[in-house]
């Protein structure tokens, strides 16, 4: 317990700079939403008739003159690049950093099993990015009531357990990466979850690289995909995850036999 | 009564790179014990193998007579570590890393460790309001301490643990360390100042290259007490029992001599000398020493 308050307390102020950040972007978002409203239903067509573009982003398959369809991919891009950069420094910096800093040594000569240490961070970074999802998910809330707009709770709660899925798959892969590697922790993450959020635009773009979707986490938070069928990607998400429990289980492969110089 | 330290062949290697090899140590428990050797030599090495940081690749250690790898947690509790660079959580103040520390070590300990840390910070003069950050690297050595000793622990391994501390705290340091010896905890230390090993140690390990050279009492190792004397303004060697070595470059002439002071004293002082340095001799001169067979500390002393 004493390790899973201190990793919290070193991790404060980057989630409050994050949280609020991608809060204030995505309330900014939806506040403008009714100036936008009437231009919407003029440019709608012409979002998603755009050929590939619209459909990279998936502009093709929603209304932009519905709230949903407007949130779904403004706001989605928001929360899934704001949310996964997070996630990918979250994770990625969980071990390395502690080697990098010189701190390793001060932590891993007390009595405590490598393995408890592991499971610290771990819960570090759960907790981390469910109060970053809870205090976005309010900040949203509060906004669209703000607008008086009404959105479907059930596709409201699909999108954000959607991002919040996202955030803690590529908060995994990049904590199995961060027991490997000793530098250059934050290039790593970010570039990893920037890597991701192409592989969908890719996927989008060609059937021939449709099984990038697959891989990467941003397949299953589509949200013209949520928003049309009332569901996430049950396959997306099961290869998703199972990536996800794949990178916990490397770090704890690695870490607990890794040499701390 | 088991060994506070005991290795078997233990033995590491990085990759290809040589760690250390086939490294036999043994300190009994009670000791005041000094690890010496130069820089890479592979002091570092052996004690981050010996608190379980670097996996052996060979041989095996034990600590009051308990595996380290298998009793790592264990051999941990009864540990108290003082790495060379003493590096924390920058944004943290002293008294929360100290504290950290403690509860780092379990609840039933921390109460305990807190009066202990009071005191050893008051002694070592130390502000625990400080943010780390802010620490110079002796502060930051004094924060090591405490961290190290405030749970009382049976054995002290402390890797170079004064450098960057000022001589009057390496002087408090150590009179801590005697106490605690004294109280019964044995002291491990590394360093390559042979003059504080001397001072301090009862017993001491040469380690060069990641082999073990020497291991004895203080006063059997060889060259203790040496000196190395660079004169200037003599053409030969001066008629002296016990020097040896002797270097000439340009005017400067440069001995070791390990005989009484007052026999220096008395043949140097008629000679025409323009320059006199009487210093503690290199390291290098004493573990090239160990590398010469016909060198035989006997002689020496």
């Amino acid at each position: 317990m004493a390790l899973l308050k201190h990793e919290l307390r070193q991790g404060k102020i980057a989630l409050f700079l994050w949280t609020g950040i991608v809060a204030f972007m995505l309330a900014l978002c939806v506040l403008i939403y009714p100036e936008m409203k009437a231009q919407m239903s003029a440019i709608s067509g012409m979002f998603s008739n755009m050929g590939g573009f619209s459909a990279a982003f998936g502009m093709d398959k929603l209304n932009f003159g519905e709230f949903m369809g407007f949130f779904g991919v403004e706001c989605g891009n928001i929360l899934g690049l704001g949310g996964g950069f997070f996630a990918a420094l979250l994770g990625i910096q969980a071990l390395a950093k502690e080697e990098k800093d010189g701190t390793a040594e001060f932590l891993l000569t007390h009595p405590i099993p490598r393995s408890r240490i592991l499971l610290a961070k771990l819960g570090s970074v759960c907790l981390q990015l469910t109060a970053f999802t809870a205090i976005v998910t309010g900040v949203t809330l509060l906004s669209i009531a703000a607008i008086h707009e009404q959105p479907d709770p059930k596709t409201f709660a699909l999108l954000f357990l959607a991002y919040f899925l996202l955030q803690l798959e590529i908060a995994a892969v990049c904590f199995g990466i961060s027991a490997f590697i000793r530098n250059g922790g934050p290039a790593i993450g970010l570039g990893i979850a920037a890597l991701f959020y192409f592989f969908n635009i890719i996927a989008n773009l060609t059937k021939s690289a449709r099984f990038l979707k697959y891989i990467t986490p941003f397949g299953y938070t589509e949200s013209a995909d949520i928003i049309a069928k009332g569901s996430l990607d049950g396959p997306c998400l099961a290869v998703g995850m199972a990536l996800g429990l794949f990178g916990i289980a490397a770090a704890f492969l690695q870490y607990q036999k890794k040499d701390i110089r | 009564m088991a060994d506070a330290i005991k290795t078997t062949a233990l033995t590491k290697y990085y990759g290809k790179a040589r760690g250390i090899i086939d490294l036999e140590l043994k300190v009994t428990q009670g000791d005041f014990f000094g690890f010496i050797g130069p820089n890479g030599a592979g002091k570092s090495t052996t004690i981050r193998t010996l608190l379980g940081l670097l996996s052996p690749t060979g041989g095996r250690a034990e600590i009051f007579g308990k595996n380290i790898l298998t009793h790592k947690e264990e051999i941990l509790a009864d540990t108290g570590y003082m790495p060379s660079e003493a590096s924390f959580y920058r944004n943290r103040k002293v008294r929360e890393i100290i504290s950290l520390s403690a509860s780092l070590r379990g609840t039933d300990r921390a109460q305990d460790c807190a009066a202990e840390a009071a005191r050893l910070c008051e002694r070592l003069e130390l502000d625990t309001e400080k943010k780390i950050c802010q620490l110079s690297l002796g502060n930051r050595k004094k924060v090591s301490v405490v961290c190290a000793l405030q749970h009382k622990p049976r054995l002290c391994i402390l890797d170079e643990p004064t450098s960057g501390l000022d001589p009057l705290m390496q002087r408090e340091f150590f009179e801590i360390l005697k106490e605690r010896n004294r109280e019964g905890a044995t002291i491990f230390l590394s360093s390559h100042v042979l003059s504080e090993v001397q001072r301090h140690c009862r017993h001491a390990a040469v380690i060069r290259e990641g082999r073990l050279l020497a291991s004895d009492r203080i006063e059997n190792l060889g060259y203790t007490g040496a000196k190395q004397v660079t004169v200037r303004g003599l053409a030969k060697p001066p008629l002296l029992k016990n020097i040896r070595d002797v270097k000439q470059n340009g005017d400067a002439m440069t001995f070791l001599y390990s005989g009484s002071p007052n026999a220096l004293l008395e043949t140097l002082a008629p000679l025409p000398l323009t320059d006199i340095t009487i210093a503690e001799p290199d390291l290098e001169e004493i573990f090239l020493h160990y590398y010469t067979p016909q060198d035989s500390q006997k002689e020496d002393l």
